[in-house]
């Protein structure tokens, strides 16, 4: 088994590092700095620590103040409140300004477990990915978490990273590095690629160990750039393989597998699959229990490729 | 950068925008007569006589803010920011049009010297916190004006940001709420009751200061009151929505609605007849 960390590790590293780089780098919270983990932010630089208590809608509309007087501010809390509650305020105090705002959505996907329903984001990545302005982030573990604060914050604009709960698998070196726009191309095939970001990637790695077994060669990216796509990435492989199954811990509908199929379906034509999860809000149980219920596996992942390639 | 005008000189220039704000509606064919003409006073009190600014350098970094969360009453502020020389006058009659730069709800990407883009209701408070932090955080004095609609403060991120401002000690902050009763569906207190709008304020730990808002004399003295604080200030301006034209005023008919010709030229008359 690899090392296990949690996301969230590499999202506190990494407003750390940023604010040791940069005296503009400011954290706003929503009184979950001790779940998320960014109260060691506040130890560390106080005067740039803003405890805003649970008013989402508030902390992001300050947030945009900062910003208009110069400064980068973070605002991390649960992704299913931030995209949801403060949408509108997303979408016309920071978008509309374009405005250089750096969100941190906790708490991603079913695989949050036993909080249940109400606390696991699963619509975070579609309502964020359809404003103009802003760019979604997406990393699959701790360094890439890292990786991504830090690109965010040398990026102007608006930046929606969304982060998961729970201990997933080590995939990348401490020196990852994160580009906008760019997917990594963990492993090529020949034969179909499989798509996948966040939670999901280590499972796509995992299915592509199945599949190679019975004879099917699968190609890996890792989308860690949700918006913008990496496109070129995308369709270089797909010309390569003629078929393509999407992995993500989110809802089919209007996330990865929505970018994926909005520009395949133009671009470049070919038959997807999608391991996601269809039209329905999750539940209470462990992490695994709630994986299994919702489908969101290796299984599956190697289930829809071998049904593809029929 | 004060401008040394004498309170009575201001009471031409509020006519003045007055009979632009009309022009520009009527040109644009659309648009928000009744809460830009209560705000009217505000402004001009604001931009002539209370905020520190250099409109020949929109962006200076020691200006006073002001976001005007009311965004719809734009027509009044672009006005404003005309005859105070940050653009041509000759630019307002583009109001809403294509490729105007005046767009039908503030959009500080386009035109100088706003703050903020602003149009829903019920976020430019949080901005004016944010903007306030800042402010503090880059070790300025500059002082941060946000103009509330009453009917916006039905808005619950308004109050979350009351809260915010209090708890932060946000004493440069003033909010100025345009208290005209009327909202778009009718009057405040029949659509959603506001009151008792000072101890809703004076609760959540704030400076509270009633004014008459179309009386410059009234909002000097609550302005200046606002200065000398030590919590976040906010002035309850009374006003009448509509006011200044006999027919707009005390009624939600005229909240965002073009005058006809015959309508045009009356308003223009009473607005002129105020003025000789």
């Amino acid at each position: 088994m690899k090392n296990l960390r949690p996301t969230r590790e590499g999202y506190v590293e990494g407003i750390l590092q940023a604010g040791r780089e940069n005296d503009r780098v400011v954290v706003i919270e929503g009184d979950v700095s001790r779940s998320i983990g960014s109260a060691s932010f506040e130890k560390e630089f106080p005067d740039r620590f803003f405890n805003l208590g649970v008013s989402e809608q508030d902390m992001l509309g300050e947030a945009a103040g900062l910003a208009l007087t110069g400064f980068i501010p973070f605002v991390g809390t649960y992704g299913v409140f931030v995209a949801g509650r403060a949408w509108d305020q997303i979408r016309t105090s920071i978008c509309y300004m374009n405005l250089n705002v750096k969100i941190a959505g906790a708490h991603g996907g079913v695989s949050v477990g036993p909080d249940g329903a109400t606390h696991q984001a699963l619509e975070d990545v579609a309502l964020m990915r359809v404003l103009p302005n802003m760019h979604v982030l997406v990393p699959a573990d701790a360094n890439q978490t890292r990786a991504a604060v830090l690109t965010s914050m040398n990026t102007a604009g608006p930046v929606y990273i969304r982060f998961g709960r729970n201990p997933v698998p080590q995939i990348y070196p401490v020196d990852e590095s994160v580009e906008i726009g760019k997917g990594h191309l963990l492993e090529d095939g020949s034969d179909i690629t499989l798509v996948a970001c966040g939670a999901m990637v280590s499972l796509a790695l995992t299915a592509r160990k199945f599949l190679s077994k019975r004879g099917i060669s699968a190609g890996v990216i890792d989308m860690v750039s949700v918006k913008p796509l990496d496109r070129k990435l995308l369709i270089e492989q797909v010309q390569k393989t003629g078929a393509v199954v999407v992995a993500e811990d989110h809802q089919a509908i209007g996330g990865l597998f929505g970018a994926v199929a909005e520009t395949l379906s133009v671009q470049y034509p070919v038959p997807a699959g999608v391991v996601a999860v269809r039209d329905s809000f999750g539940t209470s149980g462990t992490p695994a229990e709630v994986r299994e219920k919702y489908k969101l596996t290796a299984e599956t992942i190697v289930f829809e490729a071998e049904r593809l390639m029929e | 950068m004060k401008v040394n005008v004498k309170i009575q000189g201001l009471t031409p220039i509020a006519g003045r925008v007055r009979l632009d704000v009309l022009e520009m509606i009527r040109a644009a064919g659309s648009g928000h007569p009744g809460g830009s003409f209560s705000a009217v006073e505000i402004l001009v009190e604001l931009y002539w006589r209370i905020m520190r600014i250099r409109p020949e350098e929109p962006d200076w970094e020691d200006r006073d803010r002001f976001i005007l969360s009311k965004g719809h009453a734009c027509p009044a502020l672009y006005s404003v920011l005309a005859r105070r020389g940050y653009f041509d006058p000759a630019e307002l009659l583009t109001l809403r049009k294509f490729n105007s730069r005046l767009q039908g709800h503030p959009d500080m990407n386009k035109l100088p010297g706003l703050d903020a883009s602003t149009g829903s209701l019920g976020q430019g408070l949080s901005l004016a916190c944010g903007i306030s932090h800042g402010i503090r955080l880059n070790s300025r004095d500059s002082r941060v004006y946000c103009l509330l609609g009453d009917g916006e403060i039905q808005e619950g991120n308004i109050w979350e940001a009351a809260m915010s401002a209090f708890h932060y000690d946000l004493k440069d902050l003033t909010v100025i709420v345009d208290r005209n009763l009327v909202q778009l569906d009718g009057h405040v207190s029949d659509v959603m009751e506001i009151e008792p709008l000072v101890d809703k304020w004076l609760a959540f730990g704030w400076d509270v200061i009633v004014a008459d808002g179309h009386s410059f004399i009234s909002l000097e003295k609550a302005f200046e009151h606002c200065e000398k604080t030590e919590f976040p200030s906010v002035i309850i301006a009374n006003t009448v929505k509509g006011k200044g034209v006999s027919f707009m005023e005390n009624t939600c008919i005229w909240h965002g609605k073009c005058p006809d010709e015959r309508e045009y030229t009356l308003a223009v008359g009473e607005i002129q007849g105020e003025l000789s």
